[in-house]
C-alpha cells in the first residue's frame, strides 16, 4: 500500500516540463536496471584487466600493540609474488588520510591501535599465492593495554590513542581521548525541572551496527604511461577520494583519474577510503594493473561501523502531558580512528531532543577514542542512537502521565517555526503530529494471521518462522510508536555543493541531453532522478548520463540524504542554464519569425519551443542544428554555520526530514524470539520526484532500522577484538524476518530546497528501531533499554 | 587442473585452476561471466546462486573440480534458459522475473539481483502459482540489503501472475 | 593442494587410505566456507559428488538406509513420514540452496556441536556406517561425536551410510535461531516417542561440547508414562510431569557463553523446547491412536 497524496509543492517554473513524460514525479525503469538484471552490469569486483595482479593486506591480530619489527623476505621469495609493502615503502612524505582530521595510517606504523588495522600489503599473480605470501610475512608485536570504553579512555594513566593532536577539536576538548564534543544549552534546566511534575530517567544502549552493503569493497588500480594512475572504484565521494589519495601517492591530483565503477550499496560504510591508497600502490610499485577484492570477513575491518553509544536521559512533564525539560548526555565510541566522528557528534547533539518542542534543554554528545574498530557514518548517522534513547523516554513518560503515546507525542510535536535545542528555526513544513495520525490510522494487521484454517500453525508466520518452535505457545502480540526527525545535507558551516555539466545536442534528428557530474549511484536511484530533471527542464525524451568520475568537479558525498537535493539541484541549476543558452540561440536565430520569441515564459517541451500557450515556436533540432549547447555549473544549498562550542547554538542544519512508524510485533515471550508482523511508515518526503524509488528507500531504512532492533550487531570483546565478523554470525534480516511495509507518502513542499524535495534516505531508518521496541516492551513489559535486544534479554536470564 | 563444464549450453574450459578455487570463482575470474556475485562467499547470501544440473546452489560453495562434465546456468544465460522452458522461439529480450524486478522497482545497488533472480526463476518454475509464505520460504537464502524485499515480493508476484496468465513467457 | 576425483567408493576408500589428510567433499557447505575464508588448506580435497551410492537411500522394514551425501532438500520431499524430525531438522537448514547440498553425512563429517541434523538422529535413533579398506563399522549415533568439532571416525574412515530408525510415532524438532531463517543453531532440541518400546528419546544440539541425548530426562519420562498407563489410555500428560521432564532436559545441557547465546539462555530455551515438543508430540500421538504423522501437525510446507 504505497498512496501518494496530492503534491502540494511549487515550482519556480510551474510549467516547464508538466507535460513531460518519465520527468520529476514519474518513475522511469532505472537506466543502468537492465545491465543489472542480465548481470551485465560492471560492479568494482567485476573489473579484470589483462595481466592483472591481486592485492592482498595483511591485518593485526591485535587491537593495541607495538610493532617491533616487520620482516618480509620470505614473503618476497614465494614465486607469483611481485611486491611486499610496508609503512617503509610509502612514496610520499603525506602518510595519513582520513575525512576530516587526518590521523589513519596508510599502513601502521611502529603502533597497532584496532584489531585488523592494515599492516602490509602484497601483489601476486593469484590471490591465494597473495594470501600465502602474506601469511609469511613476519611482524613482531609487543602488546600493550586496551582502551575499550569511557572509563579506561579517560582514567587516569589512560594511553592515549593519538598523543600530540593537533587538529581543530584538539583545543577544545576536556581529554585527548576525546574526539569532538558539542554541548548545547538552551534556556533554564534547572527552573524547568522545578516545574516538572512527572520526571522519568534511563540509561540507553545502542550497539555497533555494520553497513553490510552486499558488494564488498573492491577495485582496480591500472599505472599509466605518465606516472599517474586510473582507479575503477566503488565509493560515495570520488573527489573526497582523490583529496586524500593523491598525496600520500606524492601525485598531484590531475594524475590521478577516477571512475566510479558498479558500487554494491554504501549506507555510509565508503565514505571512507579501504583499498583504494593500497591498490594505486602497488599498482604503481608494480607497474601493472592491480585488484583488491575483500571477502566479507576482511569487509567487515575494512570500513567503519556505526557508533556504538551509550545515552543517559532526563525527560519532564507536567501532569497535562507537556515537556518541560530535556537533560542528556550520549557517549559515542569513535573507536581508534576519527573517520567521521566529529560530525557524528554534532549529529546526535542537535538532534538529541527529538522532534519535539522543548525549551529548556541541557544536551552534551561526546565521541571517544578507543582501541575498538573505527566508527563513522552509517545511514542515520547519530541521530538514530538518540532517536532509540528519546522515543523510549517518550514511551516512558506517557506511561507515567497515564496517556496514550502517540497522543502524548502528539501534545509535544513540533511543527513550522519551531526552535531546535540550537535555536535554529525549523522553517519549512514538520508535520510530526500528522505523520503520527497517518500510520496510527492505518488498518492493523489481522490477528493471530499463523492459525491455519485447520487449527494448525504455520511456523512461516510464528516467531522462530521455520525453526519451529512454537505453534503459538507463548505468543502475545504487541503494538508501538515512533518518530524521528533527521537533518539533509551537510551541516555546521560545511562549503557543500555539487557540480553538474549538461550539454544538448541532436543526434540522429532528435535532441539528447548528456548530464555528467561526479555522484556516486550507490543504489539509490540518483541517476534515474537526474535523467527525470533533464527531461522535465529541457523537454527531451532522450537523456545519457555520462559515467561519474573525476573528469568534472565533485558531486559531494552520496549520504547525508543530500544527493537528490544537491545533485538534482545542480543538475535542475544547470539544465536552467542550458535552457537559457537555447532559447538565446532561438531568439538570434529566429527572433524576427515570431513576435512571441521576445516574450518571457518560452518553454522547452517534447524537443521543441513553445509559448506558455502551447504555440510550437521551433523545433529544438532547428535552435540548435550542428552546435552542442553546453553549461557546467557548481550549486550550493543555503550557507549553515558552526554549532557553538558552549552554547550548541547555531543556523547549524540545512533541512530537517521525518518519518514515523507503527511496529505491530509478536513474541515468543518463553524464548524470547520476535516476529515483525508488519512496520508500517508514514514519511513527507516534500516532494516524491519518483514515487517509485522514494518507497523503496524508505522500505530499505525501514528494514536496516529492524535489523538494530533484534539482530544486527558487531560484538567485540573486551579486549577489543572483533568476535563476529562473518555473515554466519552478523546477522540480517532475511525476506522471512521482513514484514509488510505499508508506506503513507506525504508531499509538504520544503519552499528552500529544489521542487520542495525533502532528503529521503535517512529518517526511515531512524524510527523503525524505537517503534520496533516499543511493541516488543508492550508485548512484555520489559524495559529493554538495549538493542539489539537479545532473547536472553526478553526472557531475561 | 583443468576444469570443463558447460555453462549458459556452452562448453566453457578453465587451465591451470588453484584447487581451492570455487566454482563461482571460476566463472567471475576464469570465464568470463562475473554476474554471479561475490558477496560473502560462504553461502549466507545467496549472490552467487546459480542452477547446477538444475538445482539453486551457492556456486562459491562448489569446489570448481566438482563442476566437471556438469551444467551451470548463470544469470547470464537465464533469459535463454526461461526461453527454452516455454518453449519460445523468440531470441533476445529478458526472462519474465528480470522484466518483472525491474518493473516493480525491485532493483537498487543490483548486487543481490543476479542471485535473487536465479532463485525466483526457480521457484516459478517449480511453483507457478506461489504464495507469499511460499516466497518468503523459496528466497529466504538470499540477502538484500537495500530494498527491505517488498518489492522483490512485488517483481515475484508480477512475474509469477505474467506467466500464469498464459502471457507469453518471453517479454 | 590436489584434487582426487574417485568415480566409486571402493576408489574413495583407497584415495582415503593412501592420503588419510584427504578432505572429503560433498556439498562443500562447511569445506568451502572453510577454504574461501583460509581456515583450512588440507593437502588433498575428495569429491564425493561422483558416488552414486551416496546419494541413494532406501526404505526397509525398520530402517531408513541414507546415504551420506543425500541432500537435505530430498530427506524433506522423500522421507518426511518415515524420518519425521529429521525432515523438521533438514528444513531448518540453512537455505534452500544449502539444502539442496548440504547432506546429513556432512553435518556427521563436520561433526559441529550446532549441526542441524544431530538431535533428530539421536532422537530416532541412528547408526552411522563407517568404511576403510580395512572394514566397517557400525556406531551408534551417540557415540559418534567425540567432542567440539571431532567425531569417531578413523583417519581413513569415510561416512557411507546413516542408519536411521523409521518413525514408529510422532516426532518433533525445534531449534532456536535469532533470526527466522538462515540461521545457526543458539541451541536445538529433538524429540521421538517409540511406542513400540514405550520409550521416548530426547537430543540436545548446541548446548554441550558435543550433541547429547538426555537420558535422564528420557528415563524419567518413559517411565513416568508407562507406570501411568498413559501409552494405553493416551490421556493427557499432567503439566508437572512434562515441567519435570524440561527440567531434567534442561539439566542435561552443558552449554557456554558465546556470540550466539548465553549458557543460562540455552539450558531456559532447552527446557521450553522440551516441554512443547513433548506437548505437540503427544497430542499427535493421542489424536492418532498409535499413528505416525507426517510433520508431527506443524504445517511446514
Amino acid at each position: 500500500m504505497a498512496s501518494a497524496t496530492g503534491p502540494t509543492g511549487t515550482s519556480t517554473r510551474p510549467n516547464q516540463g508538466a507535460g513531460t513524460r518519465a520527468g520529476v514525479g514519474d518513475s522511469p525503469l532505472r537506466p543502468d536496471g537492465t545491465l543489472k538484471v542480465t548481470g551485465e552490469f560492471a560492479y568494482s569486483s567485476d573489473m579484470w584487466h589483462e595481466d592483472m595482479l591481486w592485492g592482498c593486506t595483511l591485518r593485526s591480530p591485535h587491537a593495541h600493540a607495538g610493532i617491533v619489527s616487520i620482516d618480509v623476505s620470505e614473503a618476497l621469495k614465494q614465486a607469483g609474488v611481485h611486491a611486499v609493502l610496508t609503512y617503509d615503502d610509502l612514496p610520499a612524505e603525506m602518510k595519513n588520510y582520513g575525512l576530516e582530521i587526518q590521523d589513519t595510517p596508510v599502513l601502521a606504523h611502529g603502533r597497532v591501535r584496532h584489531h585488523g588495522e592494515p599492516v602490509a600489503l602484497v601483489a601476486a599473480d593469484h590471490p591465494e599465492t597473495a594470501r600465502r605470501a602474506a601469511a609469511k610475512i613476519r611482524v613482531e608485536y609487543e602488546e600493550l593495554p586496551v582502551v575499550h570504553d569511557e572509563a579506561s579512555a579517560l582514567g587516569e594513566g589512560a594511553p592515549l590513542l593519538h598523543p600530540g593532536r593537533d587538529d581543530d577539536h584538539a583545543p577544545h576538548v576536556p581529554h585527548p581521548n576525546i574526539v569532538h564534543r558539542q554541548p548545547i544549552v538552551r534556556g533554564d534546566v534547572e527552573a524547568a525541572a522545578g516545574r516538572a511534575e512527572v520526571i522519568v530517567t534511563g540509561e540507553y544502549e545502542v550497539g555497533m551496527q555494520d553497513q553490510a552493503f552486499l558488494g564488498p569493497e573492491s577495485g582496480l588500480a591500472v599505472p599509466a604511461e605518465d606516472g599517474g594512475v586510473d582507479l575503477y572504484i566503488a565509493t560515495q565521494w570520488l573527489h573526497s577520494d582523490l583529496r586524500q589519495i593523491a598525496p600520500v601517492l606524492g601525485l598531484p591530483e590531475e594524475k590521478v583519474r577516477m571512475t566510479l565503477s558498479g558500487v554494491g550499496g554504501a549506507f555510509g560504510g565508503r565514505e571512507d577510503l579501504s583499498m583504494q591508497i593500497h591498490a594505486c600502490l602497488l599498482a604503481l610499485r608494480t607497474g601493472k594493473p592491480v585488484k583488491i577484492v575483500y571477502n566479507r570477513f576482511e569487509s567487515f575491518f575494512g570500513h567503519v561501523h556505526r557508533h556504538p553509544a551509550t545515552l543517559w536521559y532526563e525527560h519532564g512533564a507536567t501532569r497535562d502531558g507537556k515537556l518541560t525539560h530535556i537533560r542528556c548526555r550520549i557517549v559515542l565510541d569513535g573507536g581508534a580512528y576519527a573517520s567521521a566522528s566529529p560530525a557524528v557528534v554534532g549529529n546526535a547533539s542537535s538532534h538529541a531532543a527529538g522532534p519535539y518542542v522543548v525549551d529548556d534543554v541541557e544536551i552534551e554528545a561526546l565521541a571517544l577514542y578507543t582501541n575498538n574498530p573505527p566508527c563513522g557514518a552509517m545511514r542515520g548517522f547519530g541521530a538514530v542512537q538518540a532517536c532509540f534513547a528519546y522515543e523510549a523516554q517518550m514511551d516512558k513518560l506517557a506511561a507515567e502521565l497515564d496517556m496514550d503515546p502517540v497522543d502524548f507525542r502528539q501534545r509535544n510535536a513540533m511543527s513550522r517555526g519551531s526552535l531546535m535545542p540550537t535555536g535554529q528555526p525549523v522553517d519549512s513544513p514538520a508535520p510530526v503530529a500528522e505523520l503520527l495520525r497517518r500510520v496510527k490510522a492505518m488498518p492493523l494487521p489481522m490477528e493471530a494471521q499463523w492459525e491455519s484454517a485447520d487449527g494448525g500453525a504455520d511456523v512461516r508466520a510464528l516467531p522462530g518462522g521455520l525453526s519451529n518452535t512454537t505453534h503459538g505457545e507463548g505468543v502475545v502480540r504487541g503494538v508501538g510508536y515512533a518518530v524521528g526527525i533527521k537533518n539533509v545535507c551537510f551541516s555546521e558551516g560545511f562549503d557543500d555543493y555539487s557540480t553538474a555539466r549538461v550539454r544538448l545536442q541532436v543526434a540522429g534528428g532528435e535532441p539528447v541531453a548528456l548530464v555528467h557530474t561526479a555522484m556516486a549511484e550507490v543504489g539509490q536511484g540518483g541517476i534515474t532522478v537526474q535523467a527525470q530533471i533533464a527531461r522535465t527542464e529541457l523537454g527531451v525524451t532522450q537523456v545519457t548520463i555520462h559515467p561519474a568520475d573525476t573528469q568534472v568537479g565533485s558531486a559531494g558525498s552520496t549520504s547525508a540524504s543530500r544527493q537528490t537535493y544537491m545533485t538534482g539541484g545542480a543538475v535542475k541549476h544547470v539544465c536552467e542554464l542550458v535552457r537559457e543558452k537555447v532559447l538565446q540561440r532561438g531568439r538570434e536565430l529566429f527572433g524576427t519569425h515570431h513576435p512571441a520569441w521576445a516574450t518571457a515564459g518560452l518553454l522547452l517541451e517534447g524537443g521543441k519551443v513553445v509559448t506558455d500557450g502551447g504555440e510550437v515556436l521551433a523545433s529544438l533540432a532547428d535552435v540548435l542544428g550542428e552546435e552542442a549547447v553546453e553549461a557546467e555549473d557548481e550549486w550550493r544549498h543555503r550557507t549553515t554555520v558552526p554549532f557553538d562550542l558552549e552554547t550548541g547554538q547555531g543556523f547549524g542544519h540545512v533541512q530537517y526530514s521525518f518519518a514515523a512508524h507503527r511496529a505491530v510485533v509478536e513474541v515468543d515471550t518463553e524464548l524470547g524470539l520476535v516476529k515483525v508482523v508488519e512496520l508500517a511508515c508514514a514519511q513527507d518526503v516534500g516532494k516524491a520526484m519518483n514515487p517509485q524509488a522514494v518507497v523503496g528507500q524508505i522500505h530499505g531504512g525501514t528494514t536496516q532500522g529492524l535489523g538494530l532492533a533484534v539482530m544486527e550487531e558487531i560484538v567485540v570483546d573486551p579486549a577489543a577484538k572483533v568476535r563476529n565478523p562473518s555473515f554466519t554470525d552478523y546477522l540480517i534480516p532475511t525476506i522471512a524476518d521482513t514484514p509488510t511495509i505499508p508506506v503513507d507518502v506525504l508531499e509538504l513542499a520544503d519552499e528552500h530546497a529544489p521542487y520542495g524535495l525533502r532528503g529521503a534516505g535517512e529518517a526511515p531508518t531512524l524510527s523503525s528501531t524505537p517503534a520496533v521496541m516499543a511493541a516488543v516492551r508492550a508485548a512484555t513489559g520489559r524495559a529493554l533499554p538495549r538493542v539489539p535486544v537479545r532473547p536472553e534479554h526478553i526472557v531475561q536470564v | 587442473m583443468r576444469v570443463t563444464f558447460t555453462v549458459n549450453g556452452r562448453r566453457h574450459e578453465a587451465d591451470d585452476v588453484w584447487e581451492g578455487e570455487s566454482l563461482l570463482y571460476v566463472l567471475r575470474e576464469r570465464m568470463g561471466l562475473p554476474g554471479s556475485k561475490n558477496a560473502c562467499e560462504q553461502g549466507e547470501c545467496g549472490s552467487c546462486t546459480v542452477r547446477l544440473d538444475g538445482e539453486s546452489v551457492c556456486s562459491c560453495l562448489v569446489a570448481a573440480g566438482q563442476a566437471e562434465g556438469r551444467e551451470v546456468v548463470t544469470v547470464e544465460g537465464l533469459a535463454a534458459y526461461a526461453k527454452e522452458r516455454a518453449g519460445s522461439a523468440h531470441t533476445g529480450g529478458l526472462a519474465p522475473v528480470q522484466q518483472a524486478f525491474l518493473d516493480a522497482g525491485a532493483v537498487q545497488c543490483g548486487f543481490c539481483t543476479p542471485g535473487l533472480l536465479v532463485a525466483a526463476d526457480e521457484l516459478i518454475e517449480r511453483n507457478p502459482q506461489p504464495s507469499d509464505a511460499d516466497i518468503r520460504e523459496a528466497l529466504s537464502g538470499n540477502l538484500c540489503r537495500c530494498t527491505g524485499y517488498e518489492k522483490i515480493m512485488d517483481a515475484v508476484r508480477l512475474a509469477a501472475a505474467r506467466t500464469g496468465d498464459g502471457a507469453p513467457e518471453v517479454v | 593442494m590436489e584434487f582426487l576425483r574417485p568415480a566409486t567408493w571402493e576408489e574413495a576408500l583407497a584415495a582415503k587410505a593412501e592420503h588419510p589428510s584427504a578432505v572429503p567433499i560433498a556439498g562443500g557447505t562447511d569445506v568451502m566456507v572453510e577454504i574461501n575464508f583460509d581456515q583450512r588448506r588440507p593437502t588433498h580435497l575428495m569429491d564425493l559428488n561422483r558416488i552414486r551410492e551416496l546419494r541413494e537411500w532406501e526404505v526397509g522394514d525398520d530402517t531408513v538406509r541414507l546415504g551420506s551425501s543425500v541432500p537435505y532438500s530430498t530427506v524433506i520431499d522423500q522421507l518426511a513420514s518415515e524420518l519425521p524430525g529429521l525432515a523438521l531438522a533438514s528444513h531448518t537448514v540453512g537455505s534452500p540452496q544449502i539444502r539442496n547440498r548440504g547432506s546429513v553425512g556432512g553435518n556427521l563429517g563436520a561433526a559441529s556441536p550446532a549441526g542441524d541434523s544431530h538431535p533428530a538422529l539421536l532422537a530416532a535413533g541412528a547408526e552411522v556406517e563407517a568404511e576403510s579398506v580395512r572394514g566397517t563399522r557400525f556406531l551408534p549415533v551417540e557415540d559418534f561425536y567425540t567432542g567440539v568439532k571431532r567425531n569417531a571416525l578413523a583417519e581413513d574412515e569415510l561416512i557411507k551410510t546413516v542408519h536411521i530408525k523409521r518413525a514408529e510415532g510422532p516426532q518433533q524438532f525445534s531449534k532456536v535461531g535469532t533470526r527466522n531463517a538462515m540461521v545457526i543453531a543458539v541451541c536445538a532440541f529433538g524429540f521421538a516417542l517409540h511406542p513400540g518400546s514405550r520409550t521416548v528419546r530426547a537430543g540436545i544440539g548446541s548446548a554441550a561440547p558435543t550433541p547429547l541425548r538426555a537420558r535422564a530426562a528420557e528415563d524419567f519420562l518413559g517411565a513416568a508414562l508407562g507406570d501411568g498407563g498413559f501409552w494405553d489410555s493416551g490421556r493427557a500428560i499432567p503439566p508437572s510431569l512434562a515441567r519435570e521432564f524440561a527440567e531434567l532436559c534442561a539439566g542435561a545441557c552443558n552449554p557456554i557463553d558465546d556470540v550466539r547465546g548465553s549458557a543460562a539462555y540455552r539450558r531456559r530455551a532447552v527446557g521450553v523446547m522440551a516441554r512443547r515438543t513433548l506437548g505437540w508430540t503427544w497430542e499427535s500421538y493421542r489424536s492418532t491412536g498409535n499413528g505416525r504423522t507426517t510433520e508431527g501437525g506443524a504445517q511446514c510446507a
